[in-house]
């Protein structure tokens, strides 16, 4: 009976991601799983290239963006699993907090770990394709950012989903992928314009396309979350 | 426990879908016997009278349906429209479906290439791709509430997708250019293609709504006797068999 | 349908009884119903229960005990009639959630987080001031305080229990549901829980207990309610009735 304030949307949030960021931590594997990926799909597509054929800078991007969401789509089901399990979820949702602080708490977990995952995977393809980083460096993160918002609010909805059904993993790519090609596509054709040197103005109209699809879906999934839950 | 009207149903012949096919298949005769050729694109734009309907009542039709009539079960609760917002995936898929392959059936003998990234036709493509997760996910999940929700926020997140497709492949084809697609819609058309156009897309509406009535009272039927075994168990049979004799 | 009643034994004023005398019951429902589709788990149910009261439900599977628990938790709503939490009507938000603790057979842990990090996770959730502090004098309570350090997973079944009891009880919760609780506790682990159960209600927590042990139950009880597809057959003070007179009590009720 002591004094008490049961946490805001937001600090719920935070404490909610904290959680779930201390349990990947604790195993590791997803987090290991995804980067080996990672470099094991960048080594393929690596070999499978004919660099005769199409420049590193017309490639790279493309091979950038498609393992950015396939590994993306690895670190995603975890994130609802734990929940699963013993039915901790029911102790979550029997607790003070919003059900959207539930999502936006996932949805942070999620971002931080996509984040942590392409801080190894873009200097990798930079490597192996020997792009010139430095000057756009500063923009690329800045688009990785913008991706990953997109990629986890509709992920983390998703495998909420998802994880309620027989298929479960399978399901989450069926499901996510159209609804990321909005992502992928100026992700990768402003990464293009970038790396040929043009100015970002010019990646501008797509950034803008990425951003307004961020700013959407976010809120989207996040409004549609509490229709995942049994009620 | 039968059911009379059950019974009586299975003789009953379903008009409408009956006047829908005849409907479609009159299109058809029309379209390919007693309406002109198109001077520049011969034989092979008569695939249109297909295509259009289809594309129309697939992308718009069929798929607003799905993503109206979820957004008002989240908000109702009424498994009716969950009923419809299913049924209409469904046929909906049928028709883009049909958009997917005659589309490239007609770019190939035109343009010489299978695929046009056409805003429309790239837009039936996702939306297909959408449809079908829409029908996986319903096919995983056993409980009906459930399955009902989870259904109706991909439809109400797919609604969402469609303007940012739409500005993606805008953007894509402003920036890298590509060969124009004719679309044969275009205003100067001789009377006789334009009623055989409003003819096929009639016959293609009578032939969606048909369809998907037929699908709805399937669903319903299944429903109903879902919910009667779960609260009257099957009957024990009666293992006293006469002896045989 | 009424056995040898004793009133029951007047409290000294508690924490929460003090709340009670001026508020409302601390669990109110009145004609509650939930339908799941077509199938109705809950009908017209209608009872209390105050401070310091431990209501022990028994019934058969299916009967719709987990139900009404989960409505109660906040996790389910009514499909009608109305369910009262400290007088917040349910579903009712944080308000009504931050009172309640709920307990069921599975452990709701993060198997991968220790002990202690699962019941201040919760301490947390909850608002609780010194989240560290009360985890720990929850698992105390519940005589788990040498293994508060350990991952969950690798405490055994019983200890497995005992750590979500702690996670459930660490706010104090005016209610506390609790869904079949005995299930995989050894002797250690069943008497832990039983004096944590009697110390809360001691406090003025009111309870509600759903278990197949009728042995168990009794014990705890203020209160007893036989349900059956969806309301109570019989509902009435626990008394002075004998574990053998109240099995086939409990008999006669579910073979109707």
């Amino acid at each position: 009976m002591s004094a008490r304030v049961p946490p805001g949307t937001f600090a719920a949030a935070a404490l909610i991601a904290r959680k779930d960021l201390a349990i990947e931590f604790r195993t590791r594997s997803a987090f290991l799983a995804a980067i080996v990926f990672s470099l094991l799909a960048i080594v393929i597509f690596f070999f499978a290239w004919d660099s005769t054929a199409v420049s590193a800078v017309d490639l790279a991007p493309g091979v950038l963006w498609v393992i950015f969401t396939f590994s993306g789509l690895l670190g995603l089901h975890r994130s609802f699993g734990v929940e699963e399990a013993d039915r901790a979820i029911d102790a979550l949702l029997a607790s003070p907090v919003e059900r959207e602080a539930v999502f936006l708490g996932k949805a942070l977990a999620n971002f931080l770990f996509v984040l942590g995952v392409q801080a190894l995977a873009i200097p990798a393809v930079a490597l192996f394709y020997n792009l010139p980083l430095g000057r756009v460096l500063g923009p690329l993160v800045g688009i990785a950012v913008l991706a990953a918002i997109g990629l986890v609010s509709i992920g983390t909805l998703f495998s909420a989903m998802a994880a309620n059904t027989r298929l479960a993993e399978l399901l989450l790519p069926v499901l996510a992928l159209p609804f990321f090609v909005p992502i992928i596509l100026p992700a990768a054709q402003s990464t293009a314009r970038l790396l040929s040197g043009r100015p970002i103005a010019e990646a501008m109209s797509w950034l803008r396309i990425l951003i307004a699809f961020d700013i959407v879906f976010l809120v989207a999934c996040a409004l549609a979350f509490p229709f995942t839950l049994e009620d | 426990m039968t059911n009379p009207a059950t019974t009586e149903d299975r003789r009953t012949i379903d008009w409408l879908l009956t006047v829908a096919v005849i409907a479609v298949a009159a299109t058809f005769i029309r379209a390919i016997f007693f309406t002109p050729a198109e001077a520049r694109q011969g034989l092979a734009q008569k695939i249109f009278y297909i295509h259009a309907p289809s594309a129309f009542i697939g992308l718009y039709v069929a798929f607003g349906i799905v993503a109206l009539a979820g957004a008002l079960y989240l908000w109702l609760r009424d498994e009716r429209l969950d009923r419809i917002a299913a049924s209409s995936a469904e046929v909906g898929v049928i028709y883009m479906t049909v958009v997917l392959i005659t589309g490239p059936m007609w770019g190939k003998p035109i343009w010489g290439t299978w695929w046009t990234w056409d805003a429309r036709l790239t837009l039936t493509l996702f939306l297909w791709f959408v449809f079908l997760g829409y029908l996986i996910l319903r096919g995983a999940i056993e409980d009906h509430a459930t399955r009902a929700r989870y259904s109706a926020v991909l439809g109400v997140l797919g609604a969402l997708l469609v303007p940012f497709i739409h500005l993606s492949v805008y953007l894509f084809r402003t920036l890298h250019p590509m060969p124009i697609v004719l679309k044969p819609g275009h205003p100067s058309l001789p009377n006789s293609m334009l009623a055989t156009f409003a003819m096929s897309f009639v016959s293609f509406a009578l032939l969606f709504v048909a369809l998907l009535r037929a699908r709805y009272r399937l669903a319903e039927r299944m429903d109903a006797l879902e919910a009667e075994e779960e609260l009257e168990p099957a009957p024990v049979p009666n293992l006293r068999a006469e002896p045989i004799r | 349908m009424s056995r040898a009643i004793t009133p029951i034994e007047h409290r000294p004023p508690t924490p929460h009884a003090a709340e009670a005398a001026v508020a409302r019951p601390a669990i109110e429902v009145e004609a509650l119903t939930r339908a799941f589709g077509r199938r109705v788990a809950i009908r017209g149910l209608t009872f209390a229960v105050n401070d310091g009261e431990c209501l022990a439900l028994f019934g058969p599977n299916g009967a719709g005990k987990t139900t009404l628990l989960r409505i109660l938790a906040g996790l389910l709503r009514p499909s009608s009639g109305a369910a009262h939490i400290a007088g917040v009507k349910l579903p009712g938000g944080a308000k009504a959630r931050s009172v309640v603790g709920l307990i069921s057979h599975q452990s709701m842990l993060y198997s991968a987080l220790t002990a202690r990090e699962n019941v201040e996770f919760t301490a947390r959730l909850y608002g609780l001031e010194s989240p560290r502090h009360a985890a720990m004098r929850a698992l105390e309570r519940m005589r788990l305080e040498d293994r508060a350090e350990s991952p969950v997973r690798s405490l055994s079944r019983g200890m497995q229990q005992r750590v979500s009891i702690a996670r459930a009880i660490v706010h104090d919760p005016r209610v506390v549901l609790l869904d079949e609780p005995y299930t995989g506790l050894d002797e250690t682990g069943a008497a832990a829980l039983s004096a944590a159960l009697e110390s809360l209600r001691g406090s003025g927590a009111a309870l509600v207990l759903v278990t197949h042990h009728l042995g168990e139950g009794l014990a705890l009880a203020t209160h007893t309610a036989i349900m059956r597809d969806g309301q109570f057959v019989t509902h009435e003070p626990r008394g002075t009735v004998e574990l053998d007179t109240y099995r086939d009590v409990y008999r006669e009720a579910i073979a109707r």
